[in-house]
């Protein structure tokens, strides 16, 4: 019992979790700001903009809802905690693995931007909101093929817990090609889940001055920074669970494994970041609904139809 | 009221704003993410440029009239002098015409390049703006060496220029040259063949042929939509004299067409620039201007990296003018602002209002109307003869040419 509650607070879970955010959004920073052309931020800068926002004085709109307002960055923080908890870091089981963790993990991953929604709708400030209405038309674009992106390896492998995934995949390891298409779906709809560039568009700085947090200040924007640097770094580890499902059987090399295929996927990311404009939410939906959805659809069938063939 | 206008949200863009790198203010009324009434607002950066010339001699006004603008100041000095030298009667060295030629591409070179940096930003594609603004700093460093500042490099006076080009700074423009066309031939490119950037800049804030007539827009807006408005074309003036430009223009009527005709309009540029330090005379470079000028009024233009500069002097025979008039571009640009808004999304107002190269504080005039409120109405057709008057002394007669009918 004393272990595992120290499993969850220290390693792999909590602690690891924000240690590792930060270094993610070090590479993270650093990596754009070099394919810039610039020098990008010394590796202790994240930790100094958290301390530092976390020391600034806190501003509450007085239209907003006080409780609400100050209750949201901590219910988001939680939720993608919760979230990560769920992804196999040390060896191929995580420390909280349960069947059906894939969908609550996806649950939980929509809680942040619930979240923010709600939080530029308390705001009652005009850009916060129309800020709010994005995020929220961006999550009913991306939420299905997100969805059904996440479930396809599942149900190649039969089972509803990312841990079982894993371990199918790594007694098959070449079905994982067969959710190539899948990973390029999930890729983008974490893009836009994650609201980065090319669909940052909730947060547009040059037209809605960052949208839905507009009001946000101190502590309270320190936190909803922790929601988003953890929502990388536990997408980052579903994902590599889920479509880099390659393991040694000794826990510290699967560490090691964890390691390098997460920052693969932040490199991929910071990599999209880079090389493309912002698009409108309209383009947004239309790309999503057009192009992501019947693949992400097409791939769930395949898989399904492929594991009545192959007899699993 | 109708029923729907509760859904109706106005968004202030400024006066203070992230996309906005000056203040000004644009009341957005939205229908859902839709624009349906755009209000533009001057005004915020009235800093009396005018009045400050007239209260001082013509030495001093030059120096002011480098600080109209940060980004075209070159433009503005070469605008002034050349309705100072027409007053005068002075004649300017060749050699000084050229090396005003190769500051003023050089000052396009560095305008364009920040042109499309901020669009760049302004659609969220921070790279390609790190990129440009990189390629940027070449251009300033040259114009350091040349003038000792980036921006206002004080290049030019009254019968000439200030500062003479030394044969191993020429050789530095080529290789600077070689360098930048290479890279703009990427963005080029780019701009050709990125489907995010396509997406963004296509079909948007659009100002047809006939729009481009009816709101006066000048400089790239006008030729984006297929008009040659080129004041080194249409009216060559110093070294466009010798050597004539290459007419560019692109018929997209939007924002897109505006990208491509600048990026077009900097391989130009470079084009220019080498032959400039090719064909570059040798002789002085300036003459000795007067003091005072005798009584009269002069008027001059000359194409800006953002279109058509005018600029009006009016002397009484004092060492003081007695009037000055500074159109810069961005003035003639925003009367179709409002127009370019309408009907297009939220997202795309940034870009829209970047597409124009704005140039806030250059504009802002504060306007006294004389009189006892009679209005005073001069019709095109009066304009046009005043305009035939005006070439006819300078020895062009051009009653002949048609002009269209709107």
């Amino acid at each position: 019992m004393l272990l595992s509650i120290l499993k969850v607070l220290l390693f792999p879970g909590l602690l690891f979790l924000s240690t590792y955010s930060f270094l993610l959004e070090y590479v993270d920073r650093k990596v754009y700001a070099r394919m810039q052309n610039r020098k990008g931020p010394p590796w202790y800068q994240p930790l100094a903009d958290m301390l530092k926002l976390i020391g600034k004085k806190v501003i509450v709109p007085r239209n907003a809802q006080k409780f609400v307002f100050a209750a949201l960055p901590t219910v988001s923080l939680a939720s993608v905690c919760a979230a990560f908890l769920c992804a196999p870091v040390w060896g191929m089981t995580a420390v909280t693995a349960y069947p059906g963790d894939l969908v609550a993990v996806l649950y939980l991953l929509t809680i942040p931007t619930l979240c923010h929604f709600l939080a530029g709708y308390n705001s009652h400030e005009v850009y916060s909101t129309i800020g709010a209405f994005r995020t929220l038309t961006q999550m009913f674009a991306y939420e299905v093929p997100l969805f059904m992106a996440f479930l396809s390896p599942a149900i190649l492998a039969g089972t509803w817990s990312i841990s079982g995934i894993a371990a199918f995949y790594h007694a098959h390891p070449l079905y994982t090609l067969i959710n190539l298409p899948a990973f390029f779906v999930s890729m983008l709809t974490a893009q836009s889940k994650l609201e980065r560039t090319p669909f940052d568009a909730p947060e547009a700085e040059t037209e809605i001055v960052g949208g839905a947090l507009v009001e946000y200040s101190g502590r309270y924007l320190a936190f909803f920074r922790a929601t988003a640097i953890t929502e990388l770094a536990a997408v980052a580890s579903v994902l590599a669970a889920l479509f880099l499902p390659f393991f040694s059987g000794i826990a510290w090399v699967d560490f090691a494994l964890y390691l390098g295929k997460t920052l693969i996927i932040v490199l991929m990311m910071v990599l999209l970041r880079a090389t493309m404009a912002r698009i409108r939410i309209d383009q947004t939906l239309k790309f999503f609904w057009s192009v992501l959805t019947p693949l992400a659809m097409a791939q769930m069938i395949i898989n399904l139809l492929l594991r009545g063939l192959l007899g699993l | 009221m109708s029923p729907h206008d509760k859904n109706k949200v106005v968004v202030p863009i400024g006066p203070q704003h992230p996309s906005l790198k000056e203040p000004g203010s644009f009341k957005i009324t939205l229908d859902g993410e839709k624009v349906e009434r755009a209000v533009v607002e001057v005004g915020y950066n009235h800093r009396g440029i005018e009045k400050a010339c007239e209260s001082r001699n013509y030495m001093q006004a030059l120096y002011i009239i480098e600080r109209v603008c940060g980004i075209c100041s070159h433009a503005h000095t070469s605008c002034f002098c050349q309705a100072f030298e027409e007053l005068a009667g002075l004649e300017v060295p060749r050699r000084a015409h050229y090396i005003r030629g190769i500051v003023g591409e050089l000052e396009r070179l560095h305008s364009h390049l920040l042109w499309l940096g901020v669009a760049a930003h302004e659609i969220g594609f921070d790279t390609l703006f790190m990129y440009t603004w990189r390629d940027r700093e070449l251009v300033l460093d040259l114009l350091a060496r040349i003038g000792g500042n980036r921006v206002n490099y004080g290049v030019n006076t009254y019968g000439g220029v200030r500062r003479d080009l030394e044969p191993e700074l020429m050789q530095d423009i080529l290789l600077v040259c070689d360098h930048l066309e290479e890279k703009l031939k990427y963005y080029a490119d780019l701009a050709m063949t990125e489907t995010t950037l396509i997406a963004r800049l296509k079909g948007i804030g659009v100002l047809t042929a006939e729009d481009v007539q009816k709101y006066s827009a000048v400089g790239p807006v006008a030729r984006a939509a297929g008009i040659m408005a080129d004041t080194r074309i249409i009216e060559p003036y110093g070294v466009y004299k010798e050597i004539a430009v290459t007419p560019i223009t692109d018929d997209h009527c939007d924002v897109y067409g505006r990208t491509l005709v600048r990026v077009k309009e900097m391989l130009e540029a470079i084009r220019l620039i080498r032959l400039f330090v090719s064909e570059i005379p040798a002789g002085p470079i300036s003459v000795r201007a007067p003091r005072k000028l005798p009584a009269g009024e002069s008027l001059s233009r000359v194409e800006a990296p953002r279109g058509e500069n005018v600029h009006y002097i009016r002397s009484t025979g004092a060492d003081m003018p007695d009037r000055v008039r500074v159109r810069a571009p961005t003035e003639a640009n925003w009367h179709g602002m409002s127009h370019m808004l309408e009907g297009f999304q939220l997202a795309d107002v940034p870009i829209i209002i970047a597409a124009i190269d704005p140039c806030y504080s250059c504009t802002d005039r504060a306007i006294h109307l004389v009189g006892d409120g009679v209005n005073q109405l001069t019709d095109w057709e009066q304009i046009r003869l005043m305009g035939i008057e005006q070439y006819k002394a300078r020895g062009i007669d051009p009653s002949a040419i048609k002009i269209r009918e709107f």
